[in-house]
C-alpha cells in the first residue's frame, strides 16, 4: 500500500522532472525563457513515432522491439538542433531582454504547432536530417581547412549537400512508409513494444512497466546531466559562465560556444522528455502546452539554477498530487474526524487536487519566494 | 555547374514547405467557401442552406467528417432531382462556415449565415458549449439549427432540431445493460470523465439510475481538459473496484484524453480479462482506429448506428461514403446523424411547401425517414425517436452488435432520474405545452 503510494508518486514526479529538467538547464542556469520548450518536447514524441514507423520497414523489422531506445536518442538530437538553431536566429540577439525572449519564443512555438500539422513527416523529418548535416558537417573539416579563406564557400556547399540530402531522405521514407507522406493534424500514436507492456511484480506489488522504463530514463537524464556538468570541461566552463559571465570571458571561454552547447543539451533533453510522455498519451501538435506550465512550477518552486531543487520539487509535486488527488491520507488513516475527511474527499478528485497543489505552491512562494534551494552566491544580474 | 541541379533540389524543397505552410494559412483565412453555384439543368431554382462546423481548431479532425457527410447527403438529394416545392424543384447549395473550435465562433458565423447569406437552415455544432452558445442567436432571429450530436439534454429548443441520441437513447440503456446483463453485472460502478458540462450531467444521471437499480457507484473523477496524467485516477479505480474483483467504468473522456488512459489502465492491469469492464459514450468507429484496438478490444460502446449494423442501408451510406472519400475511411453515429437531419429536412419543407420557418418546424414533427440505423421519426421535443444499440469492441476494430432495442426509443428532452427534470416533457406542437411541461 505505502511502496504502491510511494511509486506512483515517484511515476509522476519522473514524468514532471523529465519535462522540466531541460528548462531547468535553459531557464535555471541561462535565464532563457523558452516557451517553446514544450514543443521541444513535441518534437522528440513525434521523433518517436517517426522512429517507430522505421523500424517497422521489412529492413529493421527484426530490431523493431529496440526502437524506443534508439528514439531516446534520435529525440535527443533532433530537438537539440532544433534549439540550437533557435539560439542561433533567435535567442541570441535577445539575452538579457527577457520580455521580448518570451514573446519570440512564443511565437516559435506556434510555428512548430503548425509545422507539424501542415507539413507532411516524412518532409519534416528530411529537413531535419539537412539541418543537422548542415550544422555539423563543416565541423568535421581540419583546422587547416577551416583557417582558409574558401572556408565560407566550404559550408555554403556543405549546406547545399545537406539539403540534397534532406530531400532524398525526404522522399526516400515519404515513398518507403505511406503515413508519414501526408499531413495532418490528427493525434498519432505510439505504441510501447509488447516488452514494455504490461507489468512486472517487485515484492508482491505489480508495476506498470511504462512508468517503470520512464523512472530509468529520467534517472539515466539526471545522472548523465549532473556528471556532464560537474566532471567534464565544458560543464566547468557553462557553470562559469553561468556565474559570472563577464569574467569567463575575459578568462578566454567562448561564451558564445557555451551558449550553444547549453541551449542544445536544454532543448535536447526535451525531447527524451518528449519520448517519454508519448508512451503515457497520444502524440499531437498540442501534446507540448500541456506540460510547459507544469515545467515553469518544477523549476521556479527548486529553485531557479538549481538542479537539486528541480529533482527535490518535481517529486515532491508528485508524492503530493498522488496522496490528494488520491484520497490516500483517508486510506492511512480511516477514522478522522468527519469535517475533515469531508475536505479531503472533496479535493480527492484529480481536478481539485490539482487546485489544492497549485494554492500550495503560492503560499510555499509567499514565504520562500527563491524556491526550495535559493542559488548561492552573487549572480550576474545581481 | 554541378551544383545547379543541387539549388534545384533546394528549391523544390523550400517550395514544398512554403506550399504547405501556404495551405495551412488558407485553411484559417479563407472560412467561408461556396459550393458549386450551377443552376443549369434540370433544376427551376437554387436555394442556399448553411453547414457550421470546426474546420480549425481542436474540435476539427471530428467536425470536418460533419462536413464531409452533410455533403455528400446534399449531392445524393440533388441527383435524385433536389427539393420539390410549390411544384417547383431546387437546386441545394450550401455554404460552409469554420467554427473554429470557438464558441462565440460559432454565434457569429450563425448570424452571418441567417442575416446575410439569409439560409432558410443551419446544419451544425458539435460540442454542447458551440450549441449552447448558438442557441440565443437562433431563438432571437427564429431560425432553424440542425444539431446532430449525442448529448446530455436538459435542453429543448423551439429553434433546435436534436438529431443526436438523448441520455434516455445511449447512457440509460448503456448502464442498464451494464448493471444488469454486462460480464461484470451487480458489480459496483466508477465513472470517469473529461471536466466539463456533457460528462458532468450524464454522470448525475447515471448516479440517480444506478440509485433506482440498487447499483452503487464507488468513486467518480473528472481529468481537465487537455491534462493526460491519469495515474492518481488509477489507483483510485483499483483501490475502489479491486475488492470486489473488477466492476463497471463509465467513460466520458474527451478526445486523445482516452489514449492516456486506456494506454495507462491497460498497463496496470485494468482490462476486461481482470474483471473491468470500460462502457465508453465518446468513442466510435473513427475513435477506436485512432486509439488503438488494441487497447479497446473487449470493452463496450452504446450508439444509435454503428458501422457493423447488418442491413443494406447501412451497408449502402458505408459504401457510398467511402467511395466519395477513400476507401480508408469509416461512417460512425455522429455522421449518420448528421445525413439523417438533411433528409428530414427537405422531407418537411417539401411537405409544408415552403421554405418558411414557422411552417417547416410544423412540418418536420412526425416525418419518418428509413435512416441506415433503421427507421426513425421526429418527436413533438424536436427529438428523435431512434433505435439504440449496444456493441462490443472487436480485436479489429469497430463494435460487435450485442443487443438492439426493440423498436426505437422515444427521446427524453427533459431526464427522468435527475430530480430538477423529473416529472417534466416538452412538447412544441402544443402551444398550451411548449418548452417544459409538468406531465
Amino acid at each position: 500500500m505505502l511502496l504502491d503510494s510511494l511509486f506512483n508518486g515517484v511515476a509522476i514526479g519522473s514524468v514532471l522532472l523529465v519535462a522540466a529538467l531541460g528548462l531547468a538547464i535553459v531557464f535555471g542556469l541561462m535565464g532563457v525563457i523558452n516557451l517553446a520548450h514544450g514543443e521541444l518536447m513535441m518534437l522528440g514524441a513525434y521523433t518517436t513515432y517517426v522512429t517507430q514507423l522505421i523500424f517497422k520497414l521489412p529492413l529493421l523489422k527484426p530490431y523493431y522491439n529496440a526502437y524506443v531506445i534508439v528514439s531516446i536518442f534520435f529525440a535527443f538530437i533532433v530537438s537539440g538542433v532544433v534549439g540550437i538553431l533557435l539560439e542561433k536566429t533567435v535567442i541570441r540577439k535577445l539575452y538579457g531582454s527577457p520580455l521580448e525572449t518570451l514573446l519570440a519564443t512564443w511565437g516559435v512555438s506556434l510555428i512548430l504547432q503548425q509545422f507539424v500539422r501542415s507539413v507532411p513527416l516524412a518532409y519534416g523529418t528530411g529537413l531535419v536530417i539537412s539541418l543537422i548535416i548542415g550544422l555539423f558537417l563543416p565541423a568535421v573539416f581540419s583546422s587547416k581547412v577551416k583557417e582558409s579563406i574558401n572556408f565560407k564557400y566550404v559550408k555554403f556547399s556543405s549546406w547545399i549537400f545537406a539539403a540534397l540530402v534532406g530531400v532524398l531522405s525526404g522522399n526516400l521514407i515519404s515513398s518507403s512508409v505511406s503515413k508519414l507522406s501526408r499531413a495532418s493534424a490528427r493525434n498519432v500514436d505510439v505504441t510501447a513494444p509488447a516488452w514494455m507492456r504490461g507489468q512486472v511484480e517487485i515484492l508482491g506489488t505489480a508495476f506498470p512497466k511504462t512508468r517503470l522504463m520512464i523512472i530509468i530514463i529520467t534517472l539515466i537524464s539526471v545522472i548523465a546531466i549532473t556528471l556532464f556538468l560537474n566532471q567534464s570541461a565544458w560543464g566547468m566552463r557553462i557553470r562559469a559562465v553561468t556565474q559570472n559571465r563577464e569574467m569567463s570571458d575575459c578568462l578566454g571561454i567562448s561564451t558564445e560556444k557555451v551558449d550553444i552547447l547549453t541551449f542544445g543539451i536544454g532543448s535536447g533533453l526535451a525531447g527524451v522528455a518528449g519520448v517519454a510522455v508519448s508512451l503515457l498519451g497520444s502524440v499531437g501538435p498540442n501534446v507540448g502546452g500541456n506540460y510547459i506550465v507544469g515545467c515553469f512550477m518544477v523549476v521556479v518552486l527548486g529553485g531557479v539554477g538549481n538542479l537539486l531543487g528541480t529533482i527535490f520539487a518535481s517529486f515532491g509535486i508528485g508524492i503530493m498530487t498522488d496522496l490528494i488527488g488520491a484520497g490516500r491520507l483517508l486510506s492511512i488513516w480511516p477514522d478522522m474526524p468527519l469535517p475533515l475527511s469531508n475536505t479531503i474527499n472533496f479535493f480527492a478528485t484529480t481536478s481539485m487536487a490539482r487546485v489544492m497543489i497549485f494554492a500550495l505552491i503560492v503560499i510555499f512562494l509567499q514565504f520562500k519566494p527563491t524556491g526550495l534551494f535559493p542559488q548561492k552566491g552573487r549572480m550576474v544580474e545581481s | 555547374m554541378g551544383q545547379l541541379p543541387n539549388l534545384n533540389e533546394f528549391m523544390r524543397i523550400s517550395r514544398r514547405i512554403l506550399a504547405g505552410l501556404a495551405t495551412a494559412s488558407l485553411a484559417v483565412s479563407v472560412t467561408s467557401c461556396g459550393g458549386g453555384s450551377d443552376t443549369s439543368g434540370s433544376f427551376d431554382d437554387t436555394v442556399t442552406v448553411g453547414i457550421l462546423h470546426s474546420l480549425s481548431g481542436t474540435m476539427a479532425i471530428s467536425e470536418s467528417t460533419l462536413v464531409d457527410t452533410e455533403k455528400m447527403a446534399i449531392a445524393e438529394i440533388n441527383a435524385a432531382g433536389g427539393v420539390t416545392v410549390g411544384g417547383k424543384s431546387y437546386k441545394i447549395d450550401y455554404i460552409v462556415e469554420d467554427g473554429a473550435s470557438d464558441w462565440p465562433t460559432f454565434a457569429e458565423k450563425s448570424k452571418k449565415l441567417i442575416d446575410q447569406d439569409g439560409v432558410p437552415v443551419v446544419f451544425g455544432g458539435w460540442t454542447s458549449a458551440s450549441r449552447k452558445a448558438m442557441l440565443p442567436v437562433y431563438e432571437s432571429k427564429d431560425a432553424f439549427l440542425y444539431y446532430p450530436i449525442q448529448y446530455e439534454a436538459q435542453e429543448c429548443s423551439n429553434n433546435i432540431f436534436y438529431t443526436g441520441a438523448s441520455p434516455n437513447q445511449q447512457s440509460e440503456p448503456a448502464t442498464d445493460f451494464m448493471y444488469k446483463r454486462s460480464p461484470a453485472a451487480g458489480k459496483p460502478f466508477f465513472l470517469v470523465g473529461s471536466d466539463y458540462v456533457f460528462p458532468r450531467t450524464s454522470n448525475t444521471i447515471t448516479k440517480e439510475q444506478l440509485k433506482s437499480l440498487g447499483g452503487k457507484v464507488v468513486g467518480e473523477d473528472y481529468l481537465p481538459l487537455g491534462n493526460t496524467e491519469v495515474a492518481p485516477i488509477i489507483s483510485k479505480i483499483k483501490q475502489k473496484l479491486a475488492p470486489s474483483g473488477g466492476g463497471v467504468i463509465i467513460n466520458t473522456l474527451n478526445g486523445d484524453q482516452n489514449v492516456a488512459f486506456f494506454k495507462q489502465i491497460q498497463d496496470a492491469g485494468i482490462t476486461p480479462s481482470n474483471g473491468y469492464y470500460v462502457m465508453n459514450y465518446s468513442i466510435a468507429e473513427e475513435e477506436i482506429s485512432t486509439i488503438g484496438p488494441e487497447f479497446l478490444e473487449g470493452h463496450y460502446g452504446a450508439w444509435n448506428y454503428m458501422m457493423s449494423i447488418d442491413t443494406p442501408e447501412s451497408k449502402k451510406f458505408a459504401a457510398d461514403f467511402k467511395a466519395l472519400y477513400g476507401s480508408d475511411r469509416v461512417v460512425a453515429d455522429p455522421q449518420e446523424s448528421a445525413y439523417n437531419m438533411v433528409y428530414l429536412w427537405k422531407q418537411a419543407v417539401e411537405d409544408a411547401g415552403t421554405f418558411e420557418n414557422s411552417a417547416v418546424r410544423e412540418a418536420l414533427v412526425g416525418q419518418t425517414f428509413d435512416a441506415p440505423q433503421g427507421p426513425v421519426e421526429v418527436m413533438p421535443n424536436h427529438h428523435l425517436a431512434q433505435t439504440v444499440r449496444i456493441g462490443l469492441i472487436k480485436p479489429e476494430g469497430g463494435f460487435e452488435i450485442l443487443e438492439e432495442t426493440d423498436g426505437v426509443v422515444y427521446p427524453q428532452a427533459w431526464n427522468q432520474f435527475e430530480p430538477s427534470s423529473k416529472g417534466y416533457a416538452c412538447d412544441w406542437t402544443d402551444p398550451s405545452k411548449g418548452e417544459r411541461y409538468k406531465l
